[in-house]
């Protein structure tokens, strides 16, 4: 199979502005099958506008998108569910998509959620929220997946746990993932290509790239570059959803 | 038996009641309420245009609520003034209007309370037509977008990353809402009409933890509200739509005193 039937975003010279306030231009990346790209940079640097442009949710863009699926898993940054809507997770889950109750169960066990099920979505705690919105997203068997960082809220133990489901998911689905976060530590074992912005894609290339460049550096400062280039070690164990560890 | 004024009546309002009943969920859910109202307030217009033009009055309000309906997006897009204010103008400057235009047609004899508060009882077999045709194909539609329709509800960005055409559902909706003002008009008047869309929905909100139970409780409110309404304006001669809303009214506070007595059992 030639590359360019794994392509399943690519953007050209993307930028996307208000008025004449650009939240970031100029980006250029793509997203294929098996491959996980994650954004990273300050607050504000435009990450979550790239992400949606990507997704098409932003339409009057300068530059080009070519987006070639339309199974797409999103997990927005944020969410507000209203009190005026009587919505139960189990309800949640079949938003934009019927789903088989197994499918659903299946979905909703693999980030630890499974016994909120029948429970009110405005009941849920930050965390807990945030898993339902990851397994919303996957259930759905997606090509492209979209996680605005995913695990906000989500305790520690837990957060490595889903991101070593995401890594997974991505492999098990050869699904693409953009992914958005803060966590450096996390993150940078399973992305295969990281794009930093801070308004304008100020380096992008593999972990290790990405950590010696000097543009990085500036904006994250050393210590981040030693995260980047320190985390080449092997587990010896993995955490379960629970955060429980088991022996390999 | 379509003989009978009161069969007609409780025929009109039954198949009035199950297309409010969904809507009104939407209503509440969406934060529409005000937009409803508006578009009931500019059936007026739509009103004296049918008696001018000798159109059928249905027909009309729904051309004339659909119109409000663009001009309201359009002013939303042109204008920096909040969405409430626009409501209100176009809200009260259609409904001057209307009755500016009514005070030139000295020729035609109005029934102005009939319009503004209903008069189920003068519902022709006609009426009843354009409810029994109208209405189910209302729901109908409602049914093909309520995936799009709901979940840009829940989140509007969701909806659009993940594909389902959320503006496309949402401009599709805003017909539906002049469709229903159009059959409804007779039966509640243009004062009434976002109260049977309000309520019977507020009160299933009170008594459901899922977006299908909410509709389907909200149906059987709007038609027990109906059936109410309907045999106590018989039986104490009140004006009929005052009577439904009325009706709806006591239901939703049953539905307060149930919440009540659950959060009694829960302590």
């Amino acid at each position: 199979m030639s590359s360019n039937q794994n392509i399943l975003v690519k953007l050209k010279q993307a930028g996307f502005r208000i008025n004449d306030k650009w939240l970031v231009k100029g980006v250029t990346l793509q997203i294929e099958k098996g491959k996980i790209v994650t954004l990273i940079g300050p607050n504000g640097s435009g990450k979550s506008t790239t992400a949606k442009i990507a997704l098409g949710i932003y339409k009057k863009i300068d530059g080009e998108v070519e987006k070639y699926t339309n199974k797409v898993g999103y997990v927005p940054q944020k969410i507000s569910v209203d009190w005026t809507l009587p919505l139960r997770v189990n309800d949640f889950m079949v938003l934009t998509e019927n789903l088989k109750a197994e499918t659903i169960n299946e979905a909703l066990s693999l980030t630890g959620v499974i016994h909120l099920k029948d429970k009110n979505l405005g009941d849920l705690s930050g965390g807990e929220f945030q898993r339902v919105l990851l397994a919303r997203a996957i259930s759905k068997k997606p090509d492209l997946l979209v996680l605005d960082e995913p695990v906000q809220g989500v305790d520690f133990t837990g957060e490595i746990a889903l991101y070593e489901l995401i890594k997974k998911i991505s492999d098990e689905l050869n699904c693409g993932i953009l992914l958005i976060s803060h966590d450096l530590h996390t993150v940078m074992s399973a992305t295969d290509h990281v794009v930093c912005l801070n308004g304008h894609v100020c380096c992008s290339g593999t972990p290790m790239d990405v950590a010696k460049n000097n543009e990085y550096k500036a904006l994250f400062g050393e210590q981040a570059s030693q995260i980047l280039t320190r985390y080449q070690h092997k587990h010896d164990h993995i955490h379960t959803i629970e955060g429980e560890i088991k022996k390999n | 038996m379509l003989d009978d004024f009161f069969i007609r009546a409780l025929l009109a309002g039954l198949g009035v009641a199950i297309v409010t009943g969904p809507l009104g969920c939407f209503v509440i859910w969406r934060r529409l309420s005000y937009f409803g109202d508006t578009l009931a307030h500019s059936a007026l217009l739509g009103v004296t245009l049918a008696y001018t033009m000798e159109f059928n009055i249905a027909f009309s309000v729904f051309i004339i609520s659909s119109l409000i309906a663009l001009i309201l997006i359009q002013l939303q897009k042109r204008t920096n003034l909040p969405g409430d204010a626009l409501l209100g103008l176009l809200a009260h400057s259609s409904l001057a209007v209307g009755l500016v235009v009514i005070g030139f047609l000295t020729f035609i004899r109005f029934d102005i309370m009939g319009l503004l508060f209903g008069d189920i009882l003068a519902v022709t077999v006609d009426d009843l037509l354009i409810i029994w045709v109208g209405g189910p194909l209302i729901l109908l539609v409602l049914k093909l977008i309520w995936k799009p329709l709901f979940a840009s509800t829940v989140n509007y960005e969701l909806a659009e990353a993940e594909g389902l055409n959320p503006d496309r559902a949402k401009a599709i909706f805003t017909i539906l809402m002049a469709g229903i003002i159009a059959i409804s008009i007779k039966m509640v008047g243009l004062l009434l009409i976002t109260g049977m869309l309000i309520i019977p929905a507020a009160m299933a909100r009170n008594i459901s933890d899922s977006p299908q139970k909410m509709v389907v409780y909200s149906i059987i409110g709007g038609v027990l509200s109906v059936i109410l309404g309907l045999f106590s304006s018989l039986e104490f001669n009140t004006s009929s739509g005052p009577s439904i809303i009325a009706a709806a009214l006591f239901l939703f506070i049953l539905s307060l005193l149930n919440i009540k007595q659950s959060i009694k059992l829960k302590n």
